[in-house]
This record gives structure tokens, C-alpha cells and sequence, in this order.
């Protein structure tokens, strides 16, 4: 381990968790009020103003981080002072640290840390995120809070484990859990001229996947853990930039998912026919993590579209989903994925 | 790539840096945010009225249930993962290639089989069948 390794590492950290994934989270809050507002009819906010420049409304997220930033951050009567404290820490930083395996572009240079567990570790990572929404809804001794938090909860663990399932059919094609060498893998061509991405192999997992994942990011149409009009929530409590965590690492989680389907579904950098070994260099590979990057910002349009073109479900139907249907039909997915690559 | 635990230095740093992060923003919100705490703005939120009973009251059995299907499901889904990764090994193996596929039809038939069971024993069910008139509300 010497000096290069480290500042190399550093950068990465900085330029990919930081800011990459918390841009993208505070663009993608602007996005969401636009969009909202596009499929509203409406024009969306556009008044915050620096002499006069209103950017499109570019300027409220940091007119909103201004605000959280001076707020105070008061603790209610009975809370658990340290729990409380802590909530918001464990669902931002999940998200940030899954960003670690993923890669966005060819080789280990543009890779924090090429692990050959790299899914597993996203799992176990973006698991922990639960530990955000319980402990926050506990810890605020508020019978709301309470109520989002269990219900948050439990819908998470529900999707979690149909999430881990429908993925085993794309470990199963490509013989590894490592992203770098799925991504590898993608880029061959089936019958000679169908890049072999995971959408096209494993179709059915890639939906199952985006409804447990936006499940799991407790977005709308799944938003009954916070259901604003009826229980407010978690974070019902919270308030400054403890809530803004919690509200940014909704967005961040909505980036993680957009990377992490990009990877596994849509080839991660691989651009079709080109140079699918990633050993080019130059303008090819920049060109490579720009696909990278498009991709990742199309999942991100496709979650936000999702999310403002669908009504909420009711509690019911959230579990019926998640038992009865994407369960069932991951077990059927890996069972005929086996199959057809036996009888292959 | 150098040593095997490189990677592994760089997940340490990644998560460290990123609790920092987070941790410095919320050092400098009570560093910029004003303390002013009255006794009504610390009560919790109950829509304006006092919290009429305990605010950590006992809460559903379902969410336990819930929490032991996760528990069991979830383990056996790991225990497909290796099953998958090595499986294209395994169907090349002249030893284990006639097993691979049925072992693993075994294991999610039982699997299967035990969704069945609490499927069929009402236990997947969140909202139970509507009470009858006058019956206590669920």
C-alpha cells in the first residue's frame, strides 16, 4: 500500500460518492419538483433568484440546503437522544458506500474498490439502510413515527429478500457476483450480433428488480411508510438537515438503483460493438463512461416517471406484491434460467 | 492490482470519509441552527393535542411474522448464490453435472413448498377478512 494508491483512492472517493452521487441526489430533488410539474401541468418552482437569474429553478436546491443548514435541529421530549442522532447518519451513508464497487468505466481506475464479492456487498450495504428508517421512527417517541418506521420496516425486509432472489439468475449466466466481470461479460455478442445484456438475457428479473428496489427506496407508488396524507411517516420528527439527509438519501438511494441496474441490466459502460474488452484507451473510454453516466441518468428518468404517473398502494397490496407475486416469480425466473442454460 | 486486500483499504476509506461527510453536515447545522426550546415545541407531534397514550405502544403481531418469513427466505436465497455462481462449472464437471440442475429443483421445490404452507395457513394475508358489524375494529 503506498502513497500513489491512497490519493488515487481519495480522488475516487471524492469525485464518485461525493460529487457524483450527492450532486446527482440534489439535481435529481430539483428534477422530481419539475417533472411533478410537468406531469402536473404546472410550471414548478422558479423563483429562487440570484440577481435576477432563476436557472430554471436550478437554485432551489441550494436555496433548500441554505435553509436546512440554519435551521434548528431540536430533539422532541422522550426521544432517545443518541438513536435519534444516529437515524439519519445510517440512511445516508449506506448509499454512499455502495457507490465503492461500482464500476463506471473500463478496468480498475475507474472503480473505488473492484471486489469479486461486489453484489453481495451491495446487498449487504443497501440492507442496512433499514437500520435509518426503524431506528428513526422509534427513536422519535411519536406514535406516527412509530407506524411509518414498522411499516418502512417491514416492506424493506419483504423486498429485500425477492431482490436477492431475482438477481441469482444473472449470477447464474455470468458465473460471477463480481460487477466488473458482469459488466465484462455483457459486452459479448449473441448470435453475433445481440450484445448479451442482462434486460435482454434475464428480462423478467430486471422488472422484479426495479419494483423491489423502489420498493426497498420507499418511493411512490410503494410510499406508505411515509404516505403523506396519512401517517407523515418516519421522519415525522425530524426537522434541519437531519431531515434533509433523510430526504437526500432517498434521491441517492434512486442513483445507487439507476447504478446498479445500469451495471447488472444494460451493460454497465459497455457501448454496443465497441470495444467490448474495455482496452482502448482514450476518447473510447470516455466515451464509455459517458454511456455510463447516460444510462444511469435515463434509470434515474424512468424511477421519477414511475414515481409521478402511478397512485400509492394500499398496506395490503404493498405485501400481497411482495409474498405473492415477485417471490413466486423469482423462484420460477431462477428455475427456468437453470434449466434453459442446462439445456444450452 | 497489487496485494488481495487493496480493495478492501479502499471500502474502509470509503466508508469512513462518507460518515465524516455526513457527520460534519450535522456538526455544522447545530453549529448554524438557532436553540431555542420551548416546552409545547418539544411535545410530539400528535396533530396540536397531547399524546393521549404511550407513544411506543404494542403494534401488530404481522410485523413479526413478516420479520421470520425474512429471516428464513433470506438465508436461502444466499444459499443460491454460490449455487449460481458455480453452476456453468458444475454442468462441465462430468461428476456433478447430472445433479447440478436436479439438486437445486430439490431445494427451491421445498423452498417452494414452504411458501405454500404459509401461504395456504393465511399467514401471507396483511389485511384479515373485513369483521363482522359491531366486531372490534382491527
Amino acid at each position: 500500500m503506498d502513497l500513489t494508491f491512497l490519493l488515487l483512492t481519495l480522488v475516487k472517493i471524492v469525485l464518485i460518492c461525493f460529487v457524483f452521487a450527492m450532486i446527482m441526489g440534489a439535481l435529481l430533488t430539483w428534477v422530481e419538483r419539475k417533472l411533478s410539474a410537468a406531469v402536473h401541468d404546472r410550471v414548478g418552482p422558479n423563483r429562487a433568484s440570484i440577481m435576477g437569474v432563476t436557472a430554471m429553478g436550478l437554485l432551489h436546491p441550494i436555496a433548500d440546503m441554505i435553509k436546512a443548514f440554519t435551521k434548528e435541529d431540536f430533539v422532541p421530549a422522550g426521544a432517545n437522544k443518541a438513536l435519534f442522532a444516529l437515524a439519519p447518519m445510517l440512511a445516508m451513508v449506506p448509499p454512499l458506500v455502495v457507490f465503492a464497487v461500482v464500476p463506471f468505466g473500463p478496468g480498475p481506475n475507474f472503480v473505488i474498490a473492484p471486489l469479486d464479492t461486489g453484489m453481495l456487498f451491495i446487498l449487504a450495504i443497501g440492507g442496512l439502510g433499514i437500520y435509518g428508517a426503524a431506528l428513526g421512527g422509534w427513536a422519535s417517541n411519536n406514535s406516527f413515527a412509530l407506524l411509518g418506521s414498522l411499516r418502512a420496516a417491514a416492506q424493506m425486509i419483504s423486498y429485500e429478500v425477492s431482490m436477492g432472489l431475482n438477481l441469482v439468475g444473472i449470477f447464474l449466466i455470468f458465473g460471477t457476483v463480481s460487477l466488473s466481470q458482469i459488466v465484462l461479460g455483457q459486452g459479448e455478442l449473441l448470435w453475433g450480433w445481440l450484445p448479451m445484456w442482462g434486460i435482454v438475457l434475464q428480462p423478467v428479473a430486471f422488472i422484479l428488480f426495479l419494483t423491489a428496489s423502489m420498493a426497498e427506496n420507499k418511493r411512490a407508488p410503494f410510499d406508505l411508510p411515509e404516505g403523506e396524507s396519512e401517517i407523515l411517516g418516519y421522519n415525522l420528527e425530524y426537522s434541519s438537515m437531519r431531515f434533509a439527509l433523510f430526504f437526500l438519501s432517498e434521491f441517492v438511494e434512486i442513483v445507487v438503483i439507476a447504478a446498479v441496474a445500469a451495471t447488472l441490466f444494460f451493460g454497465g459502460w459497455q457501448i454496443p460493438w465497441v470495444d467490448p474488452q474495455g482496452t482502448a484507451g482514450g476518447w473510447i473510454t470516455a466515451g464509455q463512461v459517458a454511456a455510463f453516466v447516460g444510462k444511469v441518468v435515463f434509470l434515474c428518468w424512468v424511477q421519477m416517471m414511475i414515481r409521478w404517473t402511478l397512485p400509492r398502494f394500499r398496506y395490503d397490496q404493498v405485501m400481497t406484491l411482495g409474498w405473492k407475486y415477485l417471490l413466486p416469480l423469482s423462484l420460477a425466473n431462477i428455475v427456468v434460467t437453470a434449466i434453459v442454460v442446462a439445456m444450452l | 492490482m497489487g496485494a488481495d486486500y487493496l480493495p478492501y483499504v479502499a471500502i474502509v476509506l470509503t466508508l469512513v470519509l462518507s460518515t465524516g461527510l455526513v457527520g460534519a453536515i450535522l456538526v455544522m447545522n447545530s453549529i448554524l441552527g438557532p436553540k431555542v426550546l420551548t416546552g409545547a415545541k418539544s411535545e410530539s407531534f400528535e396533530c396540536g393535542n397531547l399524546p393521549a397514550e404511550p407513544t411506543r405502544k404494542r403494534f401488530s403481531v404481522k410485523f413479526y411474522v413478516v420479520a421470520i418469513f425474512f429471516v428464513v427466505f433470506d438465508i436461502e436465497a444466499i444459499f443460491l448464490i454460490p449455487w449460481a455462481v458455480s453452476y456453468r462449472d458444475l454442468l462441465n464437471d462430468p461428476v456433478y453435472a447430472s445433479i447440478a440442475l436436479a439438486e437445486v429443483l430439490l431445494f427451491v421445490g421445498v423452498l417452494a413448498m414452504g411458501l405454500w404452507y404459509v401461504w395456504r395457513k393465511g399467514a401471507l394475508d396483511w389485511a384479515f377478512e373485513r369483521p363482522a358489524a359491531g366486531g372490534e375494529n382491527e
